[in-house]
């Protein structure tokens, strides 16, 4: 394990008894690891989350809730820092606490995409930043479909959040798949189309998600008390705020769809929609699209 | 030689005595014997008084003229431009149309003050009526303190300039008693009161004019008699869109409080649509804003036969190729620009991303303003630009996000296509609302919808209360209030007060962000008839925010 002068990157070579295990057990893998921070931890679980980056209010609700959950039982969360489901995924394990990790497509002093700096700067103190390839090397796209072989080899298990038909995410899988690895997918509506990759892999026999708990058996963890069915909650909102309320979900919908559900008019709507946004229950995602934010 | 140019003069005179039965017998005659009388005296100077159109502002410049002895020749003098040097040829053709020939002498013509650029064929009709005077061929007597202006094409007849309304006005500043114009511009200038207005179709009706101008009546065409209607009516209305509610409710607020407006939607969802009926429901134009905005047209030359004057709020919708000098006024002496010809009315920039950054970030000095300043080698412009702006824009390059079934784009696209409206230009518009697109039952139209008048009547109140509240202020609306005077103008109940400060903290407006949804709330509280503003008020304009640059995750 050698230090570069100054800029606290770290590198490795696949003769050191701190490569990481996981990756000893595939070909083609790289000789050379750079990374920031520091790097999984053998002996502890991992689960790499991956998904489209144009996702939907829905993929990064969940991916955030999903990684959460996991990083809360000690599994170390492994994803490719870039915007969507994977800054989800490493936001919710930040959150829980269990180091994450991200493995770029650039060096790792390279931060790409930059509007993850924050992000960029809270994983090398919460986790580490991987990759293969030197510093200071630019984010090329022939990087991403490469790196994400060392994503699923450093994975036990895959879960696929949100993907397309034609998804970068299903080269991770194909990766995970060549590797022996679990793959796991993230249902959704079916006329959605950002889940139709989800749902041709459940068909080609992946696992379905649909609940966290179910991924736990992998590594034979119990869990105690499964996430209940969400009770039907009790906000003790207005009658007529509940009714706003309860148009809403994780879909968005424009203020024109909500007049015609509520019959309010359009200021009194909007009256009743800021009220919701300022006490935490919804975002805007869009000029005059509003979702539930889950609990 | 001499000879010729006498015969010639006096079978003019003879014509234009046979020509115009109406006329006197004794000013033809006269006409000609004058010139018997005055045949050895060359001594010849006139001076006419025409204008040179700055910007917005209106020179005064003498058309002097001298005839004398040497080799033949005509010369324009006095910093003219190749417009106005091609009069000679004009006027030289067109006297002889009328059979007026020019003798072989030396002629010369000096615009004055010589230290201004005079452009356009203005002052082709001054030029042909000082070489008139200085041959006496009328008396200088009868065009003096009084204004010339026209276009004179090959024939003699008289055509339409640019920039007469503005330069009559200046007439009757300047102490003038009367305006020589083109008969085609007779309706513009009609609208300045005490003042002469002699609209003349060909020169020989100068000539006519200046023999007896107290007994001269203009020949009235079919038309010119025709006063337009004030009230003139809008080709669209509100009632047109169906549905849309909240769109229509952010115009109203927009238009009440003359916020800047920014609607977004996907194509096809009727953004356009709406921005067009925005000038109708601003308050109807009155007399001096007319007056105003036919002044800045004329200059433009955008004044047509069938409207010569405005009467109506114009709608300026430029393309988005529009160039920077498109929008605020280009050329050496610089024309009215977009922002200008939008004045008092509605500037509408349809798919606002695509503008060129430089054409956008020129609006940023208007919109602060309310005026455009231009510097020029020549000096400064200032043009009135006063405009209610309208943007229009996708939500993301295909135009369908957050709909991800449809939207094709990758996050990048979109935040390259967003960063292209900078964050100053942002700060500057209060209102933005989404435009959604149509359901079937909005396309085929049933629904009995509010009129325009309607709406316009509720505008109207919110205006006096504005009035009202602003006298003695160089403030007009609520949009206008400045930082410091915010609080004094916008004074919020408890409620209120408490929503906004969640809203600061929890949705990190920012500072320019909390003024903004004062003002919107201000003028929400007032369409309401409130004096204090209210939670609720506070809540809508809330709704209403522009969103900033991290909005679209």
């Amino acid at each position: 394990m050698k230090e570069t002068k100054n800029t606290g990157i770290q590198y490795i070579t696949s003769d050191s008894p701190d490569y990481p295990r996981r990756l000893r057990h595939h070909g083609a893998m790289p000789r050379e690891l750079y990374y920031l921070g520091s790097l999984p931890k053998d002996e502890q679980p991992t689960i790499g989350i991956v998904g489209a980056r144009m996702c939907s209010p829905y993929g990064r609700a969940q991916a955030y809730s999903y990684a959460r959950f996991y990083s809360s039982f000690g599994i170390q969360v492994i994803s490719g820092m870039a915007i969507g489901i994977d800054q989800e995924a490493h936001r919710g394990a930040m959150d829980a606490g269990t180091p994450t990790f991200a493995v770029l497509g650039s060096g790792v002093d390279v931060c790409y995409p930059r509007t993850n700096a924050v992000l960029y700067e809270r994983l090398q103190k919460r986790g580490g930043i991987l990759s293969e390839f030197p510093p200071g090397s630019p984010a090329s796209a022939w990087h991403f479909p490469v790196r994400n072989r060392i994503i699923s080899a450093l994975s036990d298990v895959l879960l696929v959040v949100e993907a397309r038909e034609r998804s970068g995410s299903l080269i991770t899988v194909d990766h995970a798949l060549e590797q022996g690895k679990s793959v796991y997918a993230l249902p959704g509506m079916v006329s959605e189309e950002l889940s139709r990759g989800c749902h041709k892999l459940i068909e080609q026999g992946a696992g379905i998600a649909y609940s966290p708990e179910i991924l736990l058996k992998e590594w034979g963890i119990s869990c105690e008390n499964p996430a209940q069915n969400r009770k039907k909650m009790n906000l003790g909102l207005a009658r007529e705020l509940d009714l706003v309320y309860s148009c809403l979900d994780l879909r968005p919908k424009n203020l024109e769809i909500l007049i015609k559900e509520t019959g309010f008019p359009a200021e009194k709507l909007m009256n009743f929609l800021i009220e919701l946004e300022l006490s935490g229950l919804i975002r805007e995602i869009g000029k005059n699209f509003y979702v539930r934010i889950q609990k | 030689m001499n000879s010729f140019y006498y015969t010639q003069s006096t079978k003019a005179a003879g014509a234009l005595q046979t020509d115009q039965k109406n006329m006197p017998q004794s000013v033809g005659c006269s006409l000609s014997l004058r010139h018997q009388k005055e045949r050895k005296w060359f001594s010849i100077f006139s001076s006419i008084l025409s204008a040179a159109i700055l910007g917005m502002e209106v020179c005064p410049v003498q058309v002097e003229a001298d005839v004398s002895d040497g080799l033949p020749s005509f010369t324009i003098v006095g910093f003219a431009s190749s417009q106005v040097k091609e009069a000679q040829e004009r006027v030289r053709t067109a006297l002889k149309n009328m059979e007026i020939a020019l003798p072989p002498k030396r002629i010369t013509i000096n615009l004055s003050p010589v230290g201004i650029r005079k452009e356009g064929a203005g002052f082709d009709l001054p030029v042909a009526a000082a070489i008139l005077c200085a041959l006496r061929l009328v008396p200088a007597s009868s065009l003096s303190q009084v204004m010339v202006m026209g276009e004179v094409s090959l024939s003699g007849a008289i055509r339409h300039v640019p920039g007469v309304l503005p330069v009559v006005i200046r007439a009757r500043e300047l102490g003038c008693h009367t305006c020589i114009i083109p008969k085609d511009n007779e309706q513009e200038a009609s609208l300045v009161k005490d003042i002469r207005i002699v609209a003349v179709q060909t020169i020989k009706e100068l000539i006519r004019f200046c023999t007896a101008p107290e007994k001269y009546e203009s020949i009235q065409t079919a038309g010119s008699q025709k006063t337009p209607g004030l009230q003139r009516k809008y080709e669209v209305d509100f009632a047109d869109i169906q549905g849309q509610e909240s769109v229509k409710r952010a115009a109203e607020i927009a238009v009440s409080g003359f916020h800047n407006l920014l609607l977004i939607g996907p194509p096809g969802s009727g953004k356009t649509m709406t921005a067009r009926r925005i000038p109708t429901i601003l308050p109807e134009l009155t007399f001096e804003e007319s007056l105003e905005l036919t002044k800045i047209y004329s200059i433009a030359g955008l004044l047509s036969k069938e409207e010569p004057i405005l009467l109506s709020r114009p709608f300026r919708a430029p393309h988005h190729t529009s160039s920077a000098q498109a929008l605020a006024g280009g050329g050496r002496n610089p024309k009215p620009g977009e922002v200008t010809l939008a004045h008092r009315s509605v500037l509408f920039l349809d798919e606002m991303p695509e503008f060129s950054k430089r054409a956008l970030e020129i609006l940023r000095q208007p919109l602060e303003d309310r005026r455009i300043q231009l510097s020029r080698v020549q000096g400064t412009y200032t043009f009135p630009a006063n405009f209610l702006l309208v943007g229009a824009m996708n939500p993301c390059p295909c135009g369908y996000y957050p709909d991800m079934n449809r939207c094709t784009c990758s996050p990048g696209s979109v935040q390259q296509y967003l960063q292209r409206i900078s964050q100053p230009l942002l700060d500057r518009i209060d209102v933005c609302a989404e435009s959604p697109e149509l359901g079937y039952d909005q396309i085929i139209g049933s629904r009995e919808e509010e009129s325009s008048a309607q709406i316009r009547s509720r505008v109207e109140k919110v205006h006096l209360i504005q009035k009202k509240r602003f006298q003695g202020t160089s403030c007009q609306f609520n949009s206008e209030i400045p930082p410091s005077r915010v609080r004094q103008f916008c004074s919020l109940d408890e409620e209120g007060e408490q929503i906004l400060k969640k809203a600061y903290e929890s949705l990190h407006l920012s500072g320019r962000g909390y003024h903004r949804i004062l003002k919107v709330s201000r003028t929400i509280a007032d369409m309401e008839g409130c004096e204090r503003i209210g939670a609720a008020h506070v809540r809508e304009a809330l709704g209403y925010r522009t969103p900033d640059k991290k909005y679209w995750k």
